[in-house]
């Protein structure tokens, strides 16, 4: 079973999303949906300084078998990437909450507008 | 994901304890991995790997006109084949398309056993049957639910099967098979598979199955690792190996895939497809199967459109993905004719063009 930590936010399309801290969300993508991947081989990101939207795609997650798109739950300017991860993404797997983290935006959105931990565990475990 | 009547190999529970990520594949309820698909491709590539697929065909010849039924209906040269010995060929139809790829064994001199991909053992079958109807003596039966199928590969697969087995491994040669036994079960050992290493695939009976696993499992400790469907597409596509229904479809003659070794013209009698391969054969073909690696990290996947540099289409990717191995991108791919000396050829990877190298096939050859 994937974890689904209680403190964040998460989407639809399986990624999460921090409290805002001085206006600025963390993002990554869930342990279901890295495990669903599977070795996440490459990561592309937004660079910092782009504009992202909510909803919208701004990445890309290649594994051995599939792509899928990295979209942005909030709208806002792209603070900072994890450019360890752009790196070995390795960490996107082993650790997607932590280590594997994505990139930081600067936000108006309230991301307790998006699914919470409870409504996020019920939408995997009905995939 | 699955439908509801796809069907169990004999390993499903031992699949299921694993922890296996299962997929549907070919009709049937596969591993695709264990844990990661790359460390399952390392173990293949270094130590060993045991893969479940018994959902391969295993359709049966048999009779004194068998080895002439297969001369009629594939386009190999079996009937001069030796008892236990395998041969890499083809089933095509009138038209020469590729109806599937196969290997046969000669298990005794009237006893072929044809190995037929899951998705089109039904094809064969009933194509076997079709065309050895004009030999009297000779008898097709569909045996692929009575057989589990293990294979071992891999730098020590040899090592840990020989704690398993009396049977002289170390004289089997590359493509053939004995009768042995395995951890004291009844088994077919061959010196076959689709990983680009050394090892061996072991047909035994389907209620046999968990244990010949289990005993394998025990006998590798460390050195062995299960592993999915996902590392077997990695692995063969690193040995620049065909995967039915990418590189191979009944819109492929054996000469696009650059397997016209396999058409044997030269042997006696009428074959299905004769005529059609015959006119084929000193013909270029109107497309060769080459390999690329990218340049950059996207991966070319499967239907993508190789473009030249000003964006024109002149080719397409049948099978990609990311080279453990190599660690940059794989594919191959069927390239116009024209294009095939090209060396200014990208793949448009959802838009966008990425460069990409044409290299000879395969990515990967062992050292020893």
């Amino acid at each position: 079973m994937s974890t689904v930590p209680e403190t964040l936010y998460y989407t639809q399309e399986h990624e999460w999303v921090t409290e805002p801290s001085d206006g600025v969300v963390t993002v990554g993508i869930t342990a279901h949906a890295a495990d669903a991947l599977g070795d996440i081989v490459y990561v592309s990101l937004p660079q910092e300084g782009a504009s992202v939207e909510a909803g919208e795609p701004c990445g890309e997650a290649e594994s051995t078998k599939s792509v899928s798109d990295v979209y942005s739950p909030v709208t806002g300017e792209v603070v900072a990437v994890n450019s360890a991860v752009e790196e070995d993404p390795a960490a996107i797997n082993s650790d997607p909450y932590g280590e594997g983290w994505l990139f930081r935006v600067r936000t108006d959105d309230d991301p307790a507008d998006l699914l919470d931990a409870q409504a996020y565990s019920k939408l995997i475990e009905e995939a | 994901m699955s439908t509801p009547d796809a069907k169990r190999t004999p390993l499903h529970e031992v699949h299921a304890e694993l922890g296996a990520m299962i997929t549907e594949f070919a009709g049937y309820l596969m591993p695709l991995r264990y844990g990661s698909e790359s460390a399952e491709h390392q173990a293949v590539r270094t130590s060993a790997g045991l893969f479940d697929l018994s959902h391969m065909g295993e359709i049966f010849v048999t009779g004194p006109q068998a080895g002439a039924a297969l001369d009629h209906a594939l386009i190999g040269h079996l009937s001069v084949l030796g008892v236990g010995r395998a041969r890499y060929t083809m089933i095509v139809n009138s038209a020469g398309g590729v109806l599937d790829d196969l290997i046969v064994y000669r298990l005794a001199p009237e006893t072929y056993m044809v190995v037929a991909n899951a998705a089109n053992a039904a094809t064969v079958r009933a194509e076997l049957t079709e065309r050895s109807a004009g030999f009297e003596k000779a008898a097709v039966d569909d045996r692929s639910a009575a057989y589990a199928l293990i294979a071992v590969q891999g730098p020590k697969a040899q090592a840990v099967l020989a704690k398993l087995t009396d049977a002289a491994l170390a004289d089997l040669k590359y493509y053939a098979i004995l009768p042995g036994k395995v951890a004291g079960i009844d088994a077919l050992i061959a010196r076959t598979g689709y990983t680009g290493e050394d090892g061996f695939e072991l047909f035994v009976g389907a209620g046999d199955a968990v244990a010949v696993w289990n005993a394998v499992t025990e006998a590798g400790g460390e050195d062995l690792r299960p592993a999915g469907l996902s590392a077997r597409d990695t692995l063969r596509l690193e040995a620049g190996m065909p995967l039915y229904g990418n590189e191979l479809t009944a819109e492929t003659t054996p000469y696009d895939a650059g397997l016209g070794r396999t058409v044997k013209l030269d042997k006696a009698g009428d074959f299905v497809g004769r005529a059609a391969l015959a006119a084929l054969a000193d013909t270029p073909p109107g497309r060769t199967l080459v390999g690329l690696v990218g340049r950059g990290r996207r991966v070319p996947r499967h239907g993508y459109d190789v473009v030249t540099p000003d964006g024109t289409p002149c080719g397409v990717v049948t099978s990609g993905a990311p080279s453990p191995t190599l660690g940059r991108p794989i594919a191959m791919a069927y390239i116009d004719a024209g294009h095939a000396d090209d060396t200014d050829l990208a793949v448009d990877i959802r838009g966008k063009h990425e460069p990409v190298d044409k290299v000879a096939l395969p990515f990967y050859r062992r050292t020893s």
